[in-house]
């Protein structure tokens, strides 16, 4: 039985039909890539299954229960978190609020202490600056700040939407380890990518999408091999 | 020493304004919408008031306390069913102008229930007033009560705002509202609260405006509005200390403006002052920089 499962999923932009059909899952303790070129529909997915979208057709099941029409507020305490595109932090406000911003559904005080001990433990550079407010950290801090944030609401799966983009080298290959990290202890990951090749290095599976349809899926280390996306999204 | 009077005159009547402000920069920085009914919740407030006090004969706090849960309801009613409706909206502008569709509502309800003649409030303010160097300066028990009101309101607001969750969750509306969703965060039942608060506190400032200068129309909120909105700009719309900062000023400027110029320019003299600001610094004295993000 799959964790998430997307089924015949369309969405509209007001007339224009950006999700054609796509029908995809996510079982427990994979990590999951979904990898397209920009404009492929890939971020629109993301939001119509935390409901910051709603799908027009198709189905959202997440542990059996169809959240299809659940409105997004109430997806994170299910278990599900979302770290979105350019990652969104509030930048008026400090390190520290904004990871407690992350476990603002959770009510027990100790509970979130923990969680704020564990993201650090993941993420020391946010100690260092949790008084700082988020919008005078790097773009990499950034990102690290938006996943710490995602992962104080301890959730079960979580979706990643492009934590790559605009960062250095050095802080692309330390977020893929942080990915790695929080799949080894056993958070379920769904992560969108344009960086095909690093996201296909870490992922058991993945699914290619094209204008809004899917039209490639298979193992990771099988779609890393395959002409067609090496020439298309590897650059080989 | 009239100066000095004139000069705490200001401060009551700018709290007053301070109060109204934060209304407007409440909901603006939160719904990031212009309420331009606010003004008239303020007028609403202060018929109940004089309603339930010199109609029904009930004792002041009653009706303070029926005008607060009035105005709350009837804050919380027009966002639910205006400017809801008009979240999605391509335009901003809809949702302007239904505001000022909802502001000619009201001021018209209230003609067609108590009429278009000007009603004696009667003060519902019994502190005494109190004289100072030797009966030179008087200080009016409304101004007492309107300025003590405005400083536990804001020190009240502040708390609430840094020490409460949902104060933290309009924090996270008023910066990103999808972000604040993906972090559990009721957005409309955020800016429900927002809308309720504002409007409370509306009701409060139409009771001390009414015992300060004690005559009620259907248009008696119109024009503090309005001010009360210039204050917020000139203060930074959006911030809660700029609405504290804008109402005193502009308070003071118009009382000064009508002792020492003159009392048919003194609005004018307001408005001036809020073009000078803005042309000088375009965010308001307390404003806070665009951030355009790339």
């Amino acid at each position: 039985m799959a964790m998430l499962e997307i089924k015949d999923l369309e969405v509209y932009y007001g007339m224009i039909q950006a999700i054609k059909g796509v029908s995809f899952e996510v079982n427990e303790g994979e990590v999951i890539a979904l990898i397209g070129a920009n404009g492929a529909g890939k971020t629109t997915i993301l939001h119509t299954i935390t409901g910051l979208l709603e799908a027009k057709k198709g189905s959202v099941v997440f542990d059996d229960k169809d959240i299809t029409k659940t409105p997004a507020h109430k997806i994170v305490s299910m278990g599900m978190a979302h770290v979105p595109e350019g990652r969104r932090v509030f930048a008026n406000l400090s390190v520290l609020q904004n990871l407690k911003m992350g476990a603002y559904t959770r009510k027990d005080k100790d509970e979130i202490a923990g969680n704020l001990e564990t993201v650090y433990r993941r993420f020391p550079r946010l100690e260092e600056r949790q008084n700082q407010l988020a919008g005078t950290l790097s773009g990499g801090e950034q990102q690290m700040l938006a996943m710490g944030r995602a992962l104080m609401s301890q959730p079960r799966i979580i979706l990643m939407d492009e934590p790559s983009m605009g960062l250095s080298p050095i802080f692309v290959n330390e977020i893929f380890d942080i990915i790695k990290e929080v799949s080894a202890s056993g958070t379920t990951v769904l992560l969108v990518e344009q960086n095909a090749k690093k996201a296909l290095s870490i992922s058991n599976r993945a699914y290619v999408l094209e204008t809004g349809k899917i039209v490639l899926e298979g193992k990771a280390s099988e779609l890393l091999n395959n002409d067609s996306i090496k020439k298309a999204y590897l650059g080989e | 020493m009239s100066f000095i009077s004139y000069l705490i005159n200001g401060i009551s009547l700018g709290s007053v304004y301070a109060i109204i402000a934060l209304g407007y920069t409440m909901v603006y920085g939160i719904a990031k919408m212009l309420n331009f009914a606010h003004g008239d919740v303020i007028m609403v407030g202060g018929f109940t008031i004089f309603f339930a006090v010199s109609m029904q004969g009930f004792p002041s706090i009653v009706g303070i306390l029926l005008a607060v849960v009035l105005c709350t309801l009837l804050g919380i009613t027009i966002e639910y069913i205006a400017y809801r409706p008009l979240r999605q909206a391509a335009s901003s502008l809809a949702v302007l102008i239904t505001a000022i569709g909802v502001s000619y509502f009201l001021q018209n309800m209230a003609l067609l229930i108590f009429g278009a003649n000007t009603k004696a409030f009667t003060s519902v303010v019994t502190v005494p007033a109190i004289k100072l160097a030797e009966g030179q300066i008087m200080i009016s028990g409304e101004t007492i009560v309107t300025i003590i009101s405005c400083i536990v309101i804001m020190i009240g607001l502040t708390l609430f705002i840094n020490k409460t969750k949902a104060g933290q969750a309009m924090l996270a509306v008023s910066e990103d509202k999808g972000a604040a969703q993906l972090m559990g965060i009721n957005v409309n039942g955020t800016i429900s609260l927002t809308f309720a608060i504002g409007s409370a506190l509306a009701a409060i400032a139409g009771m001390l405006l009414c015992s300060a200068y004690p005559s009620l129309t259907p248009y008696t909120g119109s024009m503090p509005g309005i001010k009360a909105f210039v204050a917020a700009v000139f203060g930074g719309i959006g911030s809660i200390p700029g609405a504290l900062i804008g109402g005193i000023v502009l308070g003071i400027i118009e009382i000064l403006g009508k002792a020492y110029i003159s009392s048919q320019m003194a609005d004018a003299i307001v408005f001036l002052v809020l073009i000078v600001v803005l042309l000088v610094k375009p965010t308001g004295i307390l404003g806070k920089k665009i951030k355009e993000k790339v």
